[in-house]
């Protein structure tokens, strides 16, 4: 009853996923206009800046399961800590790759060391270094370890981003605040593929960690079957 | 009271098995040395606006070498099969981490007071009327790297690749500390007035406060098997 029911939950949160990115798309390249000055490249924006919020998003769930985890000990809070931060990274990837290819065109640079784009690289380094860490541990301090570094590193993104806005204060601002001052239409897409972003990453979330948790009932069976070899 | 001689115990038994063989802080002092001269040929010292690179020359010797000695902190424990001894200390792991920690602290500062020393010379520093706020920067900055140092330096000892590790782990989160030491130094040498740099002060300061705490919380879950 309770499987049947979890899985009718995970096929229509992905059924409206997909309806939702196909909403997203056309609403990207038809309903939103194309920008004055910035030309059709402006369109990235519409997957770069949900990007961004979903990867600190996933980021954030990370800091929150890990904390659970620490507080009640059930590894099923430590599967969707990795998984999210998994997700995260993704998610964290494609903003530095969309980033760039925006800002080639309108800035003339592939990057520049402004606070935002640097915390979002130190966040990616972070997470990174999160994962070496998942696969360099012993089985028995896995949990406890990742669980201690995904709080530590999630605490430092503000320091971080605080150091280098005052490390950068001399230097012109380069990105602008454009949330505000949008055309409706623009404004409507963004609100848009920002809810789609967020589907998406409940059913990756979702798929992710049944994906996890089948591979550890997996290794588990067959440790149990070798003991049984073994034992015969 | 009783905390805090314990808590002397693990740092005077860190100071006496280094003073015994005095392996970590030479290898510390003569690899931070020999990361200045690499730097002085890298950047061709001494001519045109040299002056500029001094702060981030400085800062990267004393991390390189820092995460050097850091790293023993705990990989030494493991090696010699004394960090049980050490996780069975009657004390809470707070007492333990702080412990490791302050030890670290000394070990690092001691390098980072010979850094600067062998730099007035070699770069013709003159250090003596920045004194006060060089130190005070050192030292947040040193308490900073040894606070971040040491939990990493106990995660990374369980694993197989320890030094790479600690690297991956440690310069991700060091980020702000590295940054705010930089640029408070170079402030400090262009000879502004200590007010110049209060805001990168406090910034070190909240982030050793910070990891601290953090330390504080967690190092319970990090020395759990």
């Amino acid at each position: 009853m309770m499987v049947t029911h979890k899985k009718f939950i995970t096929e229509t949160i992905q059924f409206i996923t997909v309806f939702m990115m196909l909403a997203a798309l056309y609403a990207i390249f038809f309903y939103a206009p194309v920008e004055k000055t910035m030309g059709i490249v402006q369109k990235i924006f519409y997957i770069h800046v949900p990007s961004a919020f979903l990867a600190f998003f996933a980021f954030l769930i990370t800091f929150v399961t890990s904390i659970i985890y620490l507080y009640k000990k059930d590894y099923k809070w430590d599967v969707i800590a990795a998984c999210s931060a998994e997700i995260g990274v993704v998610f964290c990837t494609i903003v530095l790759i969309t980033g760039p290819i925006w800002a080639k065109p309108v800035w003339n640079v592939w990057w520049t060391w402004d606070p935002r784009l640097t915390t979002t690289l130190i966040l990616w380094f972070t997470y990174i270094a999160y994962f070496m860490l998942r696969g360099a541990v012993r089985e028995n301090q896995r949990a406890n370890l990742s669980a201690v570094f995904g709080i530590i590193g999630f605490v430092n993104v503000p320091i971080t981003f605080l150091a280098i806005r005052l490390w950068r204060t001399i230097h012109p601002v380069v990105i602008t605040t454009k949330g505000l001052n949008m055309v409706p239409p623009m404004k409507h897409t963004l609100i848009l593929t920002f809810i789609a972003f967020l589907f998406l990453f409940l059913t990756l979330l979702l798929c992710r960690t049944r994906l996890e948790n089948i591979r550890i009932d997996t290794e588990k069976m067959r440790a149990l079957a070798e003991d049984r070899f073994d034992q015969e | 009271m009783d905390f805090v001689q314990k808590l002397w115990a693990i740092v005077w038994k860190d100071l006496t098995s280094e003073l015994r063989s005095k392996e970590m802080i030479l290898s510390m002092c003569l690899f931070s040395f020999l990361v200045l001269i690499i730097f002085s040929f890298a950047f061709e010292m001494g001519f045109g606006d040299s002056k500029k690179i001094i702060p981030g020359i400085l800062w990267v010797s004393f991390i390189f070498s820092g995460l050097m000695g850091v790293g023993r902190s705990f990989g030494l424990e493991r090696d010699r099969g004394t960090i049980q001894g050490l996780f069975l200390c009657p004390m809470s792991p707070w007492g333990i981490y702080l412990g490791k920690m302050i030890g670290t602290f000394v070990f690092t500062m001691i390098m980072v007071i010979f850094t600067v020393s062998i730099s007035t010379i070699l770069f013709n520093l003159n250090v003596l009327p920045f004194l006060v706020p060089l130190g005070l920067i050192i030292f947040l900055g040193t308490l900073g790297f040894s606070t971040v140092g040491t939990i990493f330096s106990a995660i990374s000892a369980t694993t197989r690749t320890r030094d790479v590790m600690l690297s991956i782990l440690f310069f991700p989160v060091s980020v702000p500390m590295i940054i705010a030491s930089v640029k408070a130094t170079g402030t400090v040498l262009d000879g502004k007035p200590i007010q110049a740099i209060f805001s990168w002060l406090n910034i070190l300061a909240a982030f050793d406060l910070v990891f601290l705490l953090l330390a504080y919380l967690t190092f319970g879950f990090i020395i759990e098997e």
